[in-house]
This record gives structure tokens, C-alpha cells and sequence, in this order.
């Protein structure tokens, strides 16, 4: 079966088993290794990518539902200033989670430019990071909210 | 001519005021005059720690704690058909919470759903079943709240559909459905049908909004979510035995069922600190009243749900299948299949919609059973695919129909616990 899959904007054919997750899509057809394969079970979001501008794990999101939607990594975002935030508070250790941190960031704060310390920790909750950097990714959400 | 209609109307006038000012009249509950708040030190300790157990067997701190709030202190919203109530502040702060009530004002707000001021309060309130508390578990409740940490915190005011603001239709709501009932002799039946109310949210409702007394514990719904039914119809696929129910009512989980969801959550987490002979007395009761289903094998139609539901099967592979099908990791740590759980049998496929909705989440800071939710993932057609997938392959129940209107539905009403 071939499905038509847009990522950052670019349609690509993609011929494959519908129920393949889009993580494998991503990482194995399109060479796009931003988004990482953490648990494969939708419980830590080192695989967070946008689809429709919603955070979602991809390594639970099957091809056949992404027909027709848009899908963004992190490739996508460019050098925008969550990245500058996220280097500037120095958030990355091991650096595995911090593209599906700052995906799932990236999707709040379009929503809401300026989020109050509550909503951050709130809409954050699903994504872990074993190295415990929690604090400074934190910190780097806030002040890529805060920058100009 | 004129003047004859104009008299008519005055009479009609007079006798609608007359008939309005006799139900205020009747509706009218006095006032009982406030109190300094009680000195804390005031109450036996002993009768404090009972309080505290009680507290948790009636799931108090439940609605009246918002999210990440004060214990007891009010404000978290409850959606209902007629709008939304907001669980008020019962600690004892003199101005926003109880701390100006005395007993007897606690005891009448308890028992007949009036404030120490007397305004009638709403049936969210459970003094549908809170009316046959025994005294000593009053004086004991009320000295567990008079104990608390006094927050001063004004719960938002109630938003309801016109004209139920209007506090004193009420009455007439107590005089058609509230009845003064004995309190049971037997622990167990005392706790769920009084204390615990358990019937209010698995009892089924009527047109207003009260409980059906001809059939208890049949099912019903709260915050938009199903309680499955507890008595001869409950659609479990294995039995329910008093040891299982203790268990769930503990922990919040059975290894024959599933993980406590949707308002259960929370209640499972109050009834964690409860004392274990209530448990114990409580899970004896309700394993009298519910279906003992025969304790089948898991039940598995693998290959005639792909068959019925492609689609369904597809995003099943894709999206549960690396935590829920035969031999993933997560079962073979003895979770349980998808067929002992009770949403995939129940009559409305709601509960299971919202379970892949929601996904289930410990409270921040909690720990329990995790599942990501799918909201984003699936459109409402991918869902109801799933879901006729999921009813087809775990259950024997007929199929559910319209399922993707059930799912547009339950994004709708469907509140995260």
C-alpha cells in the first residue's frame, strides 16, 4: 500500500505496511534521525513529532492514520529559538530526548506564546529524560518563551 | 370588555404570587446561627483518626480537592447534564469553608442538603445517601474537617442551565425524591449505600437528575464516562470475587480486570487509605450483588476481527500491539488481556473510546498504570475503527453502532479524571 506522507512540508510516496509506525518512516525511508526510538511503547517521547501541530508519540502512530496530515520534526524547525534556548541553558546531557522535548515545546508554544510555569510542567509531562536534566529543559522552555 | 380582561389578569396575577410565595415559603430552611471556629484541640484524637478513615471511605477530599489544590479546600469543577458545580470548600476557614458551622448545621447539610444558612444545596452533593449517616459517624467526620488546615479559598460559582440557579426549586426536588432511609444493619451494605455512595455515579438517573431507587447499581454515568453496573448485569468476562474486589478497591487494580479508570481513578485512590475490615466489608457486599461471571480464558478472535475490521486491525498493529498483543513485553509481565477488562462488554462503547482518548495517567507526582493517550493520533474514523476492532476480537457482545458519532461524542463530554 502507498500513502501519500507529508513531512516539513515535502510529500513523499511512501510504499510500505500500513500498520509500520512512522518513527521507522522517518528514520529508516526519509533519513530523518532527529526523532528517537526510546521505549517503542508511547511512554518516555524521545519520538515526539507534530502531526497537524500536535504533539504525538510516533513510534504508536501508524502510517495508515497520517493520509492527508502534516507531520514535522525537528529537521523542520530549522535554528529557531527554542534550539538557541535549549543550547543557551545547556538542557541537553546524553541529548536522546531533547528532540521530542523540543517538539512537544514547539507545539506549546504556538499555541500559546506564553505559558505560565504550571501550563510548561503540565504539557511537558509526558516526556522523560534519564540523564535528569528535567530542570534546565525547563528553564529552556521558559526562555524560549520569553525571548523576542 | 377590557376592564373585565384586566381584572382576570389581576386575579391570575395574584393567585400565580400567592402560589409562588406559599412553595418559597416552604422551600424557606432557617438559618442556623455561625460559630466561632472550633478550637482544634477541642477534639478527641481518637475520634479525629476515625474521621479521617470515614473521610476516605466517602471519598470527600475527591470532589471537594482540585487539581494540585489544598485538601478539602473546593474548586474542582463537576460536569453534569444540568452544567457544571464546583466542589466547595469544606475545611474550616470561617468565611469561604465550614469553619462557622456547628454540628447540627453539618449534620442538617449532610442529611437533608442544606447549608448552615440555609440554601438548599445541590443532589451532587450525595445526601441522596448521606441522609442515613449514623450520628456517631457525624461527630466524627465533623471532627476530622474541624481538624484540617483552614484555607481561604471561594470555590467559582456554579454555571447551570437557567432556571436551576434558582436555588429554591429545590425543595421541590427533595420532596419528590428524597426519602428518609434506615441506615442497614450490615457494615458492608452501611458503607457502600451510605458513606461510600457508590450508587451515585453506578446507578442510573432519571429525567432530574435522581438516582432510580427500582434499579440499583444498573449502571450509570458520571462526568461523562459509564459506571459499569454492579449487580446481576455486569458484562465482566471473569468473576468478581470479594478477595478480587478488595484488591481493586485498594490498589486501583485486579489483575482478573483492568486498572481503575475515568472517575474510578480517584476513588480507588482515597479507598487506598481506608481501613482494611471496611474494605474488606464493602468488597463481601458488592460480591453478593454483581454477576460471578464463570472464570473463562482470555478470549481472543484474532483472526475473525481482522476479517470483519481490516482497517481496525491495522491501526491496532501500528498502535497497540507493542503493549497489548500476545507475547509484547507488557503482557508477559501478567498484565491482563484486553478481554478481562470491563469496557470492551459494556452496552456503550464510551468508556473504551475514552480510555484511547485519555490514555491513563497517575496525578503528577503519583504513581499507577500509564497509557499514552491517542487524541491526536486518531481521527474519529480511525477510532471507531479501532473500537469496532478491539469490541469484534475481546468480546462476544454484539457490535457497537455509530461508533465514529459515539467517538465525536465522547471528545465532547468526556472529562479527564
Amino acid at each position: 500500500m502507498t500513502v501519500t506522507l507529508n513531512v516539513n512540508g515535502r510529500d513523499h510516496a511512501i510504499d510500505g505496511d500500513p500498520a509500520t509506525p512512522l518513527l521507522y518512516v522517518l528514520r529508516d525511508d526519509l533519513a530523518l534521525n532527529g526523532a528517537k526510538y526510546g521505549c517503542g511503547l508511547g511512554q518516555c517521547g524521545a519520538c515526539t513529532v507534530l502531526v497537524d501541530d500536535k504533539p504525538v508519540f510516533a513510534c504508536v502512530t501508524p502510517l495508515a492514520t497520517l493520509a492527508g496530515r502534516r507531520v514535522r520534526t525537528v529537521e523542520g524547525l530549522g535554528n529557531g529559538k527554542l534550539q538557541q534556548a535549549f543550547a543557551t541553558e545547556q538542557a541537553a546531557q546524553c541529548g536522546y530526548c531533547i528532540a521530542g522535548m523540543i517538539m512537544r515545546a514547539q507545539a506549546l508554544l504556538e499555541r500559546n506564546p506564553s505559558p505560565s510555569e504550571a501550563q510548561i510542567r503540565a504539557h511537558m509531562q509526558p516526556n522523560l529524560c534519564r540523564c535528569g536534566t528535567h530542570m534546565r529543559i525547563l528553564r529552556a522552555v521558559r526562555r524560549a518563551a520569553e525571548a523576542p | 370588555m377590557a376592564r373585565r380582561a384586566a381584572r382576570l389578569a389581576g386575579y391570575v396575577l395574584c393567585g400565580v404570587l400567592a402560589a409562588g410565595a406559599i412553595a418559597l415559603a416552604l422551600s424557606h430552611r432557617a438559618s442556623i446561627a455561625a460559630i466561632p471556629r472550633p478550637d482544634p484541640a477541642s477534639f478527641a484524637k481518637d475520634l479525629v483518626e476515625r474521621g479521617a478513615a470515614l473521610a476516605r471511605i466517602g471519598n470527600c477530599a475527591v470532589c471537594h480537592t482540585q487539581a494540585g489544590g489544598a485538601l478539602y479546600a473546593g474548586g474542582r469543577a463537576l460536569a453534569t447534564p444540568f452544567g457544571t458545580i464546583y466542589g466547595t470548600n469544606i475545611t474550616p476557614d470561617e468565611a469561604s469553608g465550614i469553619g462557622s458551622w456547628p454540628k447540627d448545621a453539618f449534620a442538617r447539610a449532610l442529611r437533608e442538603g442544606v447549608a448552615r444558612d440555609g440554601t438548599h444545596l445541590y443532589p451532587a452533593f450525595p445526601y441522596e445517601h448521606f441522609n442515613a449517616l449514623a450520628d456517631a459517624d457525624i461527630d466524627a467526620l465533623y471532627a476530622f474537617l474541624m481538624t484540617r488546615p483552614a484555607v481561604a479559598q471561594q470555590a467559582p460559582a456554579n454555571r447551570l442551565i437557567p432556571p436551576l440557579g434558582f436555588r429554591p426549586l429545590l425543595a421541590g426536588w427533595k420532596l419528590l425524591f428524597l426519602h428518609r432511609d434506615a441506615a442497614p444493619a450490615d457494615r458492608g451494605a452501611y458503607l457502600v449505600q451510605v458513606l461510600a455512595h457508590c450508587g451515585a455515579c453506578h446507578t442510573p438517573r432519571n429525567g432530574l437528575g435522581a438516582e432510580r431507587r427500582d434499579r440499583p447499581f444498573a449502571g450509570g454515568w458520571s462526568e461523562g464516562w459509564y459506571a459499569p453496573p454492579l449487580d446481576g448485569s455486569n458484562p465482566s468476562h471473569r468473576a468478581w470475587s470479594e478477595d478480587r474486589i478488595a484488591g481493586y478497591l485498594r490498589t486501583g487494580f485486579d489483575s482478573n480486570h483492568a486498572a481503575a479508570a475515568g472517575p474510578m481513578g480517584p476513588v480507588a485512590r482515597s479507598l487506598s487509605g481506608a481501613p482494611d475490615a471496611d474494605i474488606r466489608a464493602i468488597a463481601a457486599y458488592v460480591a453478593k450483588w454483581i454477576r460471578q461471571a464463570p472464570d473463562a480464558p482470555a478470549l481472543d478472535r484474532r483472526e475473525a476481527a481482522a476479517q470483519i475490521q481490516p482497517a481496525g486491525a491495522t491501526l491496532f498493529a501500528g498502535a497497540c500491539a507493542a503493549c497489548h498483543e500476545n507475547g509484547a513485553p507488557m503482557m508477559l509481565q501478567g498484565r491482563p488481556p484486553l478481554s478481562f477488562g470491563t469496557p470492551l462488554h459494556e452496552t456503550t462503547p464510551r468508556d473504551a473510546i475514552l480510555i484511547v482518548l485519555q490514555g491513563l495517567a497517575p496525578p503528577l507526582g503519583d504513581s499507577g498504570p500509564a497509557m499514552p493517550a491517542f487524541g491526536d493520533t486518531f481521527d474519529d474514523r480511525q477510532l471507531a475503527d479501532l473500537t469496532a476492532y478491539l469490541r469484534a476480537r475481546f468480546s462476544t457482545q454484539p457490535a457497537w453502532s455509530s461508533l465514529e458519532r459515539e467517538v465525536a461524542a465522547a471528545r465532547k463530554e468526556g472529562n479527564a479524571p
